[in-house]
Formats: structure tokens, C-alpha cells, sequence
């Protein structure tokens, strides 16, 4: 080995050196600033990671694009949802009147909301698409309350970190963080264009997110937890979706 | 064999090269699988099952919604094909990151790929296209320098069509443009996008099979060697 590449061999040792370091550092930032998402471990963790940090450093208040009436889609689709039971059939007969929104976990006042209370809330509305991880999409005007407001309602406490939603759907729940949930468009919806929001579009309520695919807009919500350690919920990974091979976060 | 002074293709073209390689195969296969999921295309904002398409491909898919004709349906495998399409597609734009400034600061572009005016001239071009389609191998001074079609196709690549298909991969995130919202209004919206994307997608796989095909001509060991190590053996394909 020559002079050169000795010298060559050094500089190497200490710029990898450098670059470990300086990726645990970017790892304590990043995980300061919650730009770790939950299913960051195992073998696609780096990329759900990288993608998650940079929606989040990008699109932290950005709005989701709004359409004039006239883009409404006049034939919109929705995935067929197994039977929901009996239970579910009671309810719809009744026309929801004994619907059930639970707020509990890291809440000042924990609190129990018919869809009565939740449209006596100053509501919002947005003509705005939602697309499939499979690629089918459509454009309906969404009504609801905004999340944020059920959360200011209960008092939510400072240090929440994640809204875990359940759905009526045995098995499904999901979470959001505080961006997307505190973010002005996402919606507990109960309308849509116009009208209630129909069983099919996930009546009576529905998680409307508007920066995110299909499946993060979970149909059917039930229940609210607020929390700081999402890793305490299910297998830890955030929502039912990686546990069934999908990702957490639904922005792309 | 005598060792080549410098190498055929440099360091940082060559890690870069099969980088790239790695993560457009990944990039391929999960892409192709997610298209099983919905093979059905749309052109503007919105389409979906019930509305018409622009066109249809003829496979099978892993969804009981899209009626395709066959009596089965795959399994659905969109779960990790999308954590591999989107990982894939960071080391993609990371690796092309590093070889577009380099080549911009190494000469490598001036140098290697933009061809000269006289190359240009259309005699020069004819000519060339002409030895292309009668599959003449390569002169040995080809195998230290691209000719004028390879230079025009391989920036056509690398600054047309890889931006353009990293650019409709983005305009299908929902999150993307709530940002940049004029990333899929300029095309036209979310499903031009995706069908963009999906054309695109043709064009570099066009452009792969072109290229492996000219590789076995031009004598694939001594090519993909100087891939990999950088060495040329000499002298060249006079066989």
C-alpha cells in the first residue's frame, strides 16, 4: 500500500465516520420533530421514513385542491365493506339516532357524541378528491366537522401525538398525526354532496383526510384516543393498514 | 488483454449505472403489480368503475371490482409493491441526484453526451441510423466514445424522460400537490398523471430492452466488464 492510498484510506475512515455520526444526529432530529413514522422499522423502513419527513417538511400547512360544483363526479365509486351485522342494521333503521362518537385517552373531558352533537358543531364543507391506492379516484363535496374542533371540545391535552379512529368495521382503525389531524380540511364528515353521507361512502361518519389516499379515510368511525405512544396500539405500527402489508402514511 | 490507461466509464458512472438498474427493475415490477390492481385508464381529474376509460389493458386483475372478463381474480399484493415502488423511487431520484451533479461538474454531460454540431448534420445522422439498422457492429473507436444516436438517446433519457416519469409520480400524491398543485394542474390532473406515468413507463422499457440489445451486439462481456470494473479489452470486437 503506497503513500497515497493510505492517506486516501484515512479520509475515507473519517468521512464514513463523520457520515454515521451524522446520521444518528439526523435520526434524534428527526424523531424529535416527528418525522419518524410508526411503521419505520423493517426492510422499507428507509423509505417510509425518507417519504414521510419530506410530506411533513413540505406540505406541513399546505391545503389539499379544492374544485368548482361543476368537477363533482357525477358517478363516484366506493369498494363494497363486508356486512356490517346486525348491530349496524339496528342503527341504520333507527337513522343513526343512537350513533355513538366515544373521545377518550389523553382528553381534559372525555365525552360521548350522538351525530346530532357533531352537527350542531360548526360544520365545514370541501369539494375535494379522494383516490384509491388503486388508482380510481373521484371529486365529491365533503360536510362535516372539522377534527380539530371535536379535539378543542374535549381538551385535548398538549402532549397527544396521535388520534387513534376505530371503525364500526370489526378490525379497522387507523391513526392520524397531529398535523393531519389539527389540519383545517380534515373532517369527522357525515355529508356528502349535499345529501348524508351515504352507507356505501361510509355513513353515517366518516374520517375525511383530504391529503391522503382511500383507506386512510376510514368509514364508519366509532372511537377517538387521543395518545402519545401510538406503539401501545395494535402491533405498534400505527394502524390496522402495515399489519396488513399496507403503510401508514397514505400521502403518495 | 492490455489494461486500458483510463477507464471506459467512470467510477461514479458505473456505481451510479447499476444503482439506477436495481431500483428501475424494483421500480418496474412493483409498478406493473400495482397496475394489476386497477388496469384501467382515464384521462383528466377523475375515473373510476363506473366511468368510461380512456383504455383498458387486457390482464387479469387482483380486485373482484374491475370487470376484466377473466373468472378469477390475483391475489392483492399493492402493500409492499407500494413500500418498494416509493423506496425504490428515493434511491432512483438520490442516485440521480448525485450523477447529475457530478456529470455537470465533472464535463461528463459536455463531454460524453452532447453530441457535436457536426454529428448533427443530417448526412452524419442518416448515416448513423442507417449502420443502426443494418445491426453493423461498432467500429473499435465506438467502444471509447458513444455515437450520435446513443448520445441523443441517452440525453433523451436522463433529461426528458426520467424527470418526466418522476415528475407524474409525484403529481399522483395527493399530499405532493396539496403543495405544489400546479405539478398535475400543468398536465391536466391526477389520472392524465397516472396514464402519463404509465406511458412512460413504456418508453424506458423501450429504451431497456433497445440498449441490452445493443449491448449483446456490440459483445456483451467486454460491454457490461467495462460496466462493472471499467476495463476495455483491446482490441475491440474485431472478430
Amino acid at each position: 500500500m503506497n503513500k497515497v492510498s493510505r492517506r486516501k484510506l484515512i479520509a475515507t475512515g473519517l468521512a464514513a465516520a463523520a457520515g454515521a455520526s451524522g446520521l444518528v444526529v439526523a435520526a434524534k432530529l428527526a424523531e424529535r420533530y416527528g418525522l419518524i413514522p410508526p411503521d419505520s422499522s423493517g426492510v422499507y423502513g428507509p423509505g417510509e421514513t425518507l417519504t414521510y419527513a419530506a410530506q411533513r417538511l413540505l406540505t406541513r400547512h399546505s391545503l389539499a385542491r379544492e374544485f368548482p360544483r361543476t368537477d363533482i363526479s357525477k358517478d363516484p365509486f366506493a369498494n363494497e365493506v363486508d356486512p356490517l351485522g346486525v348491530e349496524f342494521q339496528r342503527l341504520r333503521q333507527g337513522g343513526f339516532a343512537d350513533w355513538r362518537l366515544t373521545v377518550d385517552g389523553m382528553v381534559a373531558r372525555p365525552a360521548s357524541f350522538s351525530l346530532a352533537d357533531l352537527q350542531g358543531f360548526p360544520s365545514r364543507s370541501h369539494i375535494t378528491m379522494i383516490q384509491c391506492e388503486e388508482g380510481w379516484s373521484y371529486i365529491a363535496e365533503w360536510a362535516g366537522v372539522p377534527l380539530s374542533h371535536v379535539l378543542e371540545q374535549v381538551g385535548a391535552l398538549p402532549q397527544v401525538r396521535y388520534v387513534v379512529y376505530r371503525s364500526f368495521q370489526h378490525g379497522w382503525w387507523d391513526s392520524l398525526d397531529m398535523g393531519d389531524a389539527m389540519h383545517p380540511q380534515t373532517l369527522l364528515a357525515y355529508g356528502m354532496n349535499g345529501d348524508q353521507l351515504p352507507v356505501k361512502f361510509g355513513g353515517p361518519l366518516r374520517m375525511r383526510v383530504s391529503r391522503q389516499l382511500g383507506y386512510k379515510n376510514v368509514k364508519y368511525i366509532t372511537r377517538l384516543t387521543l395518545t402519545d405512544n401510538i406503539k401501545s396500539f395494535g402491533k405498534g405500527l400505527g394502524s390496522a393498514s402495515p399489519e396488513a402489508g399496507y403503510a401508514w402514511y397514505a400521502g403518495l | 488483454m492490455v489494461e486500458a490507461p483510463r477507464p471506459r466509464h467512470s467510477f461514479l458512472v458505473r456505481v451510479t449505472h447499476w444503482l439506477i438498474t436495481i431500483a428501475f427493475l424494483a421500480l418496474l415490477v412493483s409498478g406493473l403489480e400495482i397496475v394489476v390492481s386497477h388496469p384501467r385508464f382515464y384521462w383528466g381529474e377523475t375515473g373510476n368503475e363506473n366511468t368510461p376509460t380512456l383504455f383498458k389493458i387486457a390482464i387479469p386483475s387482483s380486485r373482484d371490482t374491475v370487470p376484466t372478463g377473466y373468472g378469477y381474480v390475483l391475489p392483492d399484493e399493492n402493500g409492499w409493491s407500494r413500500y418498494l415502488h416509493f423506496q425504490s423511487a428515493w434511491l432512483l431520484v438520490l442516485t440521480a441526484l448525485v450523477y447529475a451533479v457530478a456529470g455537470l461538474f465533472s464535463g461528463h454531460f459536455r463531454k460524453n453526451l452532447l453530441p457535436s454540431l457536426s454529428d448533427l448534420s443530417p448526412k452524419k445522422l442518416v448515416s448513423s441510423i442507417a449502420r443502426h439498422l443494418r445491426f453493423a457492429r461498432p467500429s473499435a473507436e465506438e467502444a471509447w466514445s458513444y455515437n450520435v444516436l446513443q448520445r441523443l438517446t441517452y440525453l433523451l433519457v436522463i433529461f426528458v424522460l426520467f424527470p418526466m416519469i418522476i415528475w407524474t409520480g409525484l403529481a399522483m400524491s395527493p399530499s405532493f400537490v396539496s403543495a405544489v398543485p400546479a405539478a398535475v394542474n400543468i398536465l391536466g390532473g391526477q389520472q392524465s398523471a397516472r396514464t402519463l406515468h404509465f406511458f412512460l413507463t413504456l418508453a424506458l422499457v423501450l429504451f431497456l430492452l433497445v440498449h441490452v440489445l445493443m449491448v449483446l451486439l456490440a459483445g456483451f462481456r467486454n460491454r457490461v466488464r467495462a460496466m462493472i470494473t471499467g476495463r476495455v479489452a483491446e482490441p475491440l470486437e474485431q472478430a
